[in-house]
């Protein structure tokens, strides 16, 4: 049984506050990028509904798709930024002499992220509704499990990509920030998984958040969304998780085993 | 014969009074890398008020044996027990006692001095972490500081606000790379009466490293001098240089540093 101490997943979080209370710099990226691809998505849907024929609404098919994406991206970042924190700062041997656990440490990343991107969502929430008539009544019920999956996947692979970071070396860091853009085209954000090449469907159905953007292309063609199906998306989204905190424990074994950690501490970002 | 093994041992057994446990004890610890052996089976202890100088080159083992110690580096075999806990078994009630300062791990610059503090406070489990976080502002001079970015600070203030981190937590086994390094002979000579006070007061055990012998002979009841990840000389810093020929404790390493094989076969 893993008991988890709230002092020491607090310290985590505390840290991360007193960062972006202190630092401007650290704050703005939390809402301005998101709002700024609101605004240039909300745009482009507007246009699209000019030229399409009527009846088409690209707004809770593209703005909607927009919003959950880089909610998913936000969550990700979330976890890696709060773990990038302490390689910038060559924190690690202070962190891990300490006698917090893996587990405290990681459920630490997890809940600074959910704090930083529910600002996010907040923000892009209230602008494509004010600003771009984005509804999220249309949606339904379905808007939660979803929200939930995608948050879970990008908790996932912020897990994964911290690992990388431990295992290959604090220059390892500009591999993670690709991975939302990696993932996208298989997840199918703005197509339907079908549009795809068969190969790449293979990989797309292993994917949690592809069940969710299939589930809210249903919803905005006024088809009904499978439940089963966004079930299974939860499902992968959990075993991600579970593979994901699985995968930073041996690498974290490994790093005590090697001396990567008191190595990193001593070592620069490039 | 080197001053060092069961003699040394038993003498620590029996200054560990009522039974209590030793703060800190090294059973043949072991870590290679392959064919090249960090730290060669080395066994040492350090008893309750004790403190220790753990002397010798760059490259002798210290920081390895410091990091084993810390848990951050897992042994290839032997055994670590911090106040009779067990480290590989009971990682975290073991830490729970320990903590440490180094030249080489700063505490983050992007946070102020009692930020800092807080956060690794509440790592440590520290109760009531804001009022203690202020008494050991104003122990180590550090109050005017309190507001400040840790990355600002001269090397000096850096190192105290170190030790501020160092004692959070009251630990039993105290681990200082270097503390006095970067900091002027006043403020030096004050941490060093600080740590010994400290010690003696409430029976923590100091695991010790500097280069500065002097500092050594003022500080440390016994040192162990590392070459080539082994213990080569045990005993007090102001006898043992007579011992081996040597006039001072500083000439003593620097023949560990040099012949070390002659040392060891005297």
């Amino acid at each position: 049984m893993i008991t988890l101490r709230p002092r020491r997943v607090a310290a985590i979080v505390l840290r991360q506050a007193y960062l972006l209370r202190g630092s401007p710099a650290r704050l703005l990226p939390l809402f301005a990028w998101v709002a700024i691809d609101i605004v240039l998505w909300g745009f482009i849907t507007k246009y699209l509904n000019a030229v399409a024929s009527p009846g088409v609404d690209f707004v809770p098919l593209l703005l909607g798709a927009v919003l959950l994406w880089d909610f998913f991206a936000r969550v990700m970042q979330g976890v890696t930024m709060a773990f990038f924190e302490d390689v910038w700062s060559r924190n690690f041997l202070n962190v891990f002499a300490t006698p917090i656990t893996t587990g405290e440490y990681v459920s630490g990343l997890v809940l600074s992220s959910v704090f930083t991107s529910a600002i996010g969502l907040a923000v892009m929430v209230v602008l494509a509704t004010v600003a771009f008539g984005l509804s999220f009544v249309g949606y339904g019920l379905a808007i939660v499990p979803a929200l939930l999956i995608l948050f879970l996947f990008g908790i996932a692979l912020g897990i994964l990509g911290c690992a990388v970071v431990l295992r290959l070396g604090p220059a390892a860091e500009w591999l993670i920030w690709p991975i939302p853009a990696v993932v996208s085209p298989f997840v199918g954000v703005f197509y339907p998984i079908s549009t795809l090449p068969h190969w790449m469907q293979w990989a797309s159905w292993v994917l949690a958040p592809t069940y969710v953007f299939e589930a809210m292309r249903a919803l905005a063609s006024g088809r009904a969304v499978s439940w089963p199906a966004l079930g299974w998306g939860a499902l992968l989204a959990v075993s991600a998780i579970a593979i994901a905190g699985w995968v930073f424990a041996r690498v974290y074994r490994y790093a005590v085993r090697t001396g990567l950690v008191a190595r990193y501490s001593a070592e620069t970002v490039t | 014969m080197p001053a060092r093994g069961l003699d040394s041992a038993r003498r620590i057994e029996e200054g560990a009074p009522g039974g209590r446990p030793l703060i800190l004890s090294v059973e043949e610890l072991r870590k290679s890398y392959g064919a090249l052996a960090a730290v060669d089976g080395i066994s040492f202890q350090v008893a309750p008020g004790e403190v220790v100088g753990l002397l010798g080159p760059n490259g002798a083992g210290k920081t390895t044996t410091i990091n084993m110690i810390l848990g951050v580096l897992a042994p290839t075999s032997g055994s670590i027990r911090i106040d009779g806990l067990d480290l590989a078994r009971s990682r975290c009630e073991a830490l729970q006692r320990t903590n440490f300062a180094a030249a080489y791990a700063p505490l983050p610059g992007n946070l102020t001095v009692s930020e800092n503090l807080r956060v690794f406070g509440l790592m440590y489990g520290v109760r009531n972490v804001g009022a203690h976080v202020e008494a050991l502002l104003a122990e180590l001079d550090l109050v005017r500081f309190r507001d400040t970015k840790t990355g600002v600070l001269s090397s000096g203030e850096q190192t105290r606000v170190s030790l501020a981190k160092a004692m959070l937590n009251r630990p039993r086994l105290l681990l200082l790379d270097e503390p006095t390094a970067s900091l002027d002979p006043s403020v030096a000579r004050e941490l060093r009466a600080l740590i010994r006070g400290m010690a003696a007061r409430e029976g923590e055990g100091v695991l010790w490293t500097s280069h500065n012998m002097h500092e050594v002979e003022e500080v440390c009841q016994r040192v162990l001098f590392l070459s080539h990840g082994r213990i080569l000389l045990e005993g007090d810093p102001r006898t043992l240089p007579r011992e081996h020929g040597r006039a001072t404790l500083e000439d003593l390493f620097i023949a560990v540093a040099r012949e070390p094989l002659a040392l060891e076969h005297a």
